[in-house]
């Protein structure tokens, strides 16, 4: 005769109804392990009922192991999804928790800002590689050959004295700061093989005092490009070419007669700016010209075979008017709100 | 040059309703830059009065006022308060009615003064613009005018005229002239032109006594090669210049100063031809000779000053020595005056080079000289004599003399040959061959026609024309510039930017990124600041510096960044961080830069020639630096302030070099202007390449910066230049990495770079980075030392490492450290 199993039904029915009671009350991960603890642990019901099993008649060891091990699937399974529960509702709970104000964060990085007059002077430049040409440079200090009389400015022509040049000591020396970029002209006919399409940009000096619209040193970009058959027509494409990406698509140029030493025939060019804040306007933007026979001559350029055309125009005067200056001390006074109204962007 | 509408419209039909914006429309279209205008800026009502009483009233202020009676034309005469006294009852005077406005603007009002309502004012010749005298009111007798009482005195004194003011481009020294505007005005809008020329008649000359003797003329030019004069006796140089003339000077900007004086200088203005006049009576009767200036010899000029002059000044003087400057200024003694009864009218044609060259020594540019500088017509001289000649008749009362001269030794203008092709190839434009013989011809040339070639003699005025692309200038000139049209040229395919231009916009565009401004600060230093930055260092000087205490130029960026970081501080902004990349100007002691002479232009020097002008200029590299100061990071929520300091100039130091492509490294340096505790000197290999640091503490104070102020600055070019070399990839290890801190202590002198170098020396290949992470001193760290913690991460390209393995590398980097520096193992 056998003691009747404890291992009942209802017994079992009960702890699993008290486990599952206590896990779905569970609310966060301590009480989690405390009911894991109770209901699924060594000293809990269904764990006591399972050491009896091996305790039972042998007749009676397989539905209650199947009773029991059943009940216990169960009170896991609660346990587990009540985990994943718990998990889940406390990384929210953190994430609710670790809110921020985007608006005040500390910022690790200061801003900075590029010169515009650097900025244009790349964007011109590029404009220039993108259509073959290439950017030539040369020294800001110097010698007067390369600064006039390789382009053809006599030493006693007015023109030379109009330049209102800087001179180093000793003057006698012949040593110039640079009164425009077309030196580079000569360098690059002396350093390059024909044909010769090169833009030049860089600083320049004239002994004018600083005031709104004036400024002893400043900046300029040249072009000078040499080959057979280059007519004026071919100079007046560039300059549009160049005024379009400058000043959008409805830009024109505009030529008028004029002398420089270095052209023939040479012409001051206005450009039509469409998009002029105030309504769209001729402004006068440059110099330009057929390069004179005398300036490829001194290059050691045969003037019957090659010609070409050449031109050039200040950067600040160009950023002026693009881009509504008023006051050119700003350009040079290196006031640093200047360039950051700019940012990277011209 | 300033062309006054009512005469330019004597030599060239102008529309019924011109206007000063079509005047300089027209002209701007054939290359005469709009300038400016000018006019006299009064509105009537200005009449002519004539006063009929004028009652001395004495005031309490001590003066006398006239209390006027004035007829002006009206039923009733007008009560006028006049406080000047050069005039009486019956004359005619200028009389400004309420509501006239006069030059300033000044409004005229009736208005009460001195116990009176005065109801208009009696002008002066100053009040109307017309001259600078104010010595008292204009009486029009004394411009010779009776005019009727009431009538309009702005048209009777030539003030409703204006002028246009255009730029003459320094290749037409003919545009100086109302002659050649008037032609260019015709040219450019097909208006009949009338050679103010043409209009004087030429007499006989019977003799002058004149040598032209230049024995020294310069680069093979005469100095003077047409001398003209002619005698004019009996004037009266005390008569007034007639309004009309006085008027038109008056808008071409020269000053009415004698009738004779306005004589020559209106004949000036109209023909483009200086002329000088000398009071006969104070000339040799010996003659004139016109000669280089002696050694020695001085003149005082009409300017009244007292000139040394120099042997290769032209002069012409006569038995007593020089009278005049030629073609520049004349001579104080001989000068014309209200007591010159005979006149000398003398024109010449001036070497332009020999002008240019007395100008530039004396700095006495003129209107003359400005003319000859340019070119003149050397046909009008004689012209011009006889225009001056003919107006002292009609004007002052003069007598014409047989006596005068002329010498000409001009050398006619080459003829050029233009192939009747050559416009269209150079222009672009397809101009027929009728086109460019009629531009020719209408602007003066002769032109003969043989095939396609033709044979263009410019006209006198034009010495500017001597090649077939001058000619070519005026046909696209005077056809117009709208006619050539837009085509781009096919360039052939280039190389892109230079492996130094993309590296330096690489650099700029790096820095800014990372947080600088960039600016562009001038050049030119002080001999203080160069000496407080590099003492005893070679600078350029300029020698016409704006400020002559700012002339030398840099050899550093850094002052130029000091100045801004000045400015932007007195502005309120106290947190800056600037960089700058410049041209700086490194002349090396004891070299003599330059060279002696100047090659010629059109002709290429040989190649020894122009390596030689290449090797004569200093040298000028590009340089990188930056500035900062106040907070490298600005207080905000959630963290404190980072004030800026060396470690930003090393950063960006960083940067740079990132940017370029190479590795630099500080190493403990010194710098005059620098703090000698924080200051790095930066190499690449051996190389020194730049400096950072702090700037000494009393400099900063000096230009009101704070105590700390980081700076850098590199020689960007030779970092570019040493930044050349292949790029190989090295391969990248993916198997596990062991890391380990090593903490050891070394004396606390030692830099923690050499300890670095050590360890990665001793640890071998395995190491595969290392970083310093911290450097303590203080409790527990025996006194004189520091304790330096590396973390090491190391790897094997083959094996994942045992810690065994990585813990027997480090320890291989003690020793070497330990070895090297005395490093120990922290305890």
């Amino acid at each position: 005769m056998s003691t009747p199993s404890p291992i009942t039904e209802e017994a079992v029915a009960r702890a699993v109804e008290s486990a599952l009671a206590a896990i779905g009350a569970v609310s966060d991960s301590a009480s989690l392990k405390a009911a894991r603890s109770a209901h699924a642990g060594e000293a809990s019901a269904l764990a006591q009922f399972n050491a009896q099993i091996r305790d039972l008649p042998g007749d009676q060891k397989a539905a209650a192991g199947k009773l029991v091990g059943q009940a216990r699937a169960r009170v896991n399974q609660a346990v587990a999804e009540a985990e994943e529960r718990i998990l889940v509702a406390e990384e929210q709970a953190r994430l609710e928790a670790e809110a921020v104000d985007v608006t005040a964060l500390p910022s690790r990085w200061n801003r900075g800002a590029r010169h515009p007059l650097s900025l244009l002077m790349e964007e011109m430049s590029d404009l220039f590689v993108a259509m073959g040409w290439e950017i030539g440079e040369g020294p800001e200090l110097e010698h007067e050959w390369f600064n006039f009389d390789a382009l053809n400015f006599d030493e006693d022509h007015p023109a030379r004295a109009l330049q209102d040049t800087f001179f180093v000591e000793p003057a006698e020396r012949h040593l110039v700061m640079r009164t425009h970029t077309s030196p580079v002209q000569i360098r690059s006919l002396l350093s390059r093989p024909l044909p010769v399409y090169v833009a030049a940009v860089g600083r320049v000096y004239r002994t004018d005092e600083l005031d709104a619209t004036h400024t002893p040193v400043f900046h300029q970009i040249e072009g000078i490009a040499i080959d057979k058959g280059l007519t004026m027509a071919h100079l007046r494409g560039t300059l549009e070419h160049l005024a379009r990406a400058m000043f959008g698509e409805g830009a024109q140029i505009r030529l008028r007669p004029n002398y420089f030493p270095f052209t023939e025939p040479s012409a001051e060019m206005d450009v039509w700016q469409p998009n002029a804040k105030g309504g769209a306007r001729w402004v006068e933007w440059g110099g330009c010209g057929m390069v004179n026979p005398n300036v490829l001559r001194s290059a050691g350029i045969d003037p019957d075979e090659y010609q070409g055309f050449a031109f050039g125009m200040g950067i600040e005067r160009t950023l002026q008017f693009r881009n509504d200056m008023n006051d050119m001390r700003d350009m040079v006074e290196g006031d640093v709100r200047f360039s950051q109204q700019f940012g990277m962007v011209v | 040059m300033r062309v006054p509408i009512s005469w330019l419209g004597e030599w060239v039909d102008l529309p019924e309703d011109v206007t000063l914006e079509h005047l300089h429309a027209a002209l701007v279209k054939v290359g005469l830059e709009e300038e400016d205008t000018h006019g006299f800026a009064l509105t009537g009502p200005i009449v002519v009065g004539r006063v009929l009483e004028a009652t001395p009233e004495p005031q309490s202020n001590g003066k006398t006022i006239n209390w006027c009676q004035v007829d002006v034309g009206e039923a009733e005469p007008r009560g006028i308060v006049c406080g000047a006294h050069n005039f009486a009852a019956g004359d005619k005077v200028v009389v400004t009615l309420p509501g006239a406005v006069l030059p300033g603007p000044f409004p005229i009002a009736a208005r009460k003064t001195y116990g009176h309502v005065s109801d208009g004012m009696i002008a002066s010749a100053r009040e109307l613009g017309l001259g600078d005298e104010h010595d008292g009111i204009l009486r029009l007798a004394d411009l010779g005018l009776d005019p009727e009482v009431g009538v309009d005195a702005i048209s009777l004194l030539g003030l409703d005229d204006a002028a246009v003011e255009v730029n003459v481009t320094p290749d037409r020294g003919y545009a100086f002239s109302i002659r050649g505007i008037a032609r260019e005005y015709s040219h450019s809008t097909g208006a009949a032109f009338r050679d103010p020329a043409d209009a004087v008649e030429v007499g006989a000359f019977a003799g002058f006594p004149v040598v032209l003797d230049d024995q020294a003329p310069i680069r093979g030019r005469e100095g003077c090669s047409v001398f003209s004069a002619r005698v004019v006796r009996g004037i009266d140089a005390t008569r007034p210049t007639p309004p009309w003339m006085s008027s038109r000077l008056r808008l071409a900007g020269i000053r009415s100063v004698s009738l004779a004086v306005d004589i020559t200088n209106y004949v000036m203005l109209e023909l483009g031809q200086p002329i000088h006049g000398y009071d006969l009576a104070k000339v040799d009767p010996g003659g004139l000779v016109v000669r280089r200036a002696q050694q020695g010899e001085s003149l005082e000029t009409l300017d009244g000053k007292v000139r040394s002059l120099d042997p290769a000044d032209m002069v012409v003087a006569d038995a007593t020595g020089p009278l005049g400057l030629g073609g520049v200024m004349g001579g104080a003694f001989s000068e014309l005056s209200t007591s010159t009864t005979d006149v000398l009218v003398e024109a010449a044609v001036w070497d332009p080079i020999s002008i240019a060259r007395t100008v530039r020594r004396h700095k006495l540019p003129s209107e003359a000289a400005k003319r000859y500088e340019r070119g003149v017509d050397p046909r009008m001289s004689t012209i011009a004599v006889e225009r001056v000649a003919q107006l002292l008749v009609d004007l002052a009362g003069g007598t014409r003399d047989d006596a005068g001269v002329v010498i000409d030794r001009s050398v006619p203008l080459a003829a050029v040959v233009l192939p009747l092709g050559r416009p269209a190839a150079v222009v672009g434009v397809e101009y027929s061959r009728d086109e460019v013989v009629d531009v020719l011809r209408m602007i003066g040339a002769e032109v003969s026609v043989d095939g396609d070639l033709a044979t263009v003699t410019p006209p006198s005025w034009r010495p500017d024309l001597v090649d077939d692309v001058s000619l070519v200038e005026e046909v696209a000139r005077i056809t117009g510039y709208d006619r050539i049209p837009a085509e781009l040229p096919i360039a052939p395919a280039g190389r892109g930017l230079t492996r130094s231009q993309l590296a330096r916009r690489r650099v700029a565009q790096t820095l800014a990124a990372a947080g600088a401004t960039e600016v562009l600060s001038y050049p030119f230093v002080s001999d203080a600041v160069a000496e407080r930055f590099e003492p005893g260092a070679a600078s350029v000087r300029l020698a016409n510096a704006l400020d002559a205490t700012v002339s030398l130029l840099r050899r550093t960026l850094l002052p130029g960044l000091v100045d801004i970081a000045h400015r932007n501080l007195s502005r309120g902004l106290t947190d800056l961080a600037l960089v700058e990349i410049g041209a700086v100007f490194r002349p090396e002691s004891g070299v003599t830069y330059g060279t002696d002479g100047i090659p010629v232009g059109a002709a290429r020097p040989g190649d020894q020639t122009i390596a030689e002008l290449n090797a004569s200029i200093p040298p000028q590299e590009r340089h990188v630096a930056g500035l900062f100061l106040g907070d490298a990071l600005a207080k905000q929520p959630g963290s404190a302030a980072v004030p800026a300091g060396i470690a930003d100039a090393l950063d960006a130091v960083q940067q740079v070099a990132l940017a370029v492509g190479i590795d630099i490294r500080p190493v403990q340096g010194a710098h005059p202007a620098l703090h000698p505790g924080r200051t790095a000197e930066l190499r690449v290999g051996d190389r020194v390449v730049g400096v950072a640091g702090e700037l000494l503490p009393a400099l900063a104070a000096e230009s009101d910066l704070p105590r700390v102020v980081a700076v850098f600055e590199l020689d960007l070019d030779l970092l570019i230049e040493l930044s050349v070399g292949e790029r190989s990839a090295t391969p990248i290890g993916t198997l596990p990495a062991a890391t380990q801190d090593l903490s050891l202590v070394v004396a606390a002198d030692v830099p923690a770079a050499e300890v670095r170098d050590a360890i990665v020396a001793g640890a071998g290949e395995l190491l595969e980075h290392i970083r310093l992470v911290d450097d303590y001193r203080g409790q527990g760290v025996e006194a004189g030392t520091k304790s330096l913690t590396f973390a090491l991460r190391f790897r094997a390209a083959d094996r994942t490492l045992t810690a065994a393995e990585a813990t027997d590398a480090k320890l291989a980097g003690l020793a070497v450290a330990s070895e090297r520096v005395g490093a120990t193992l922290r305890e």
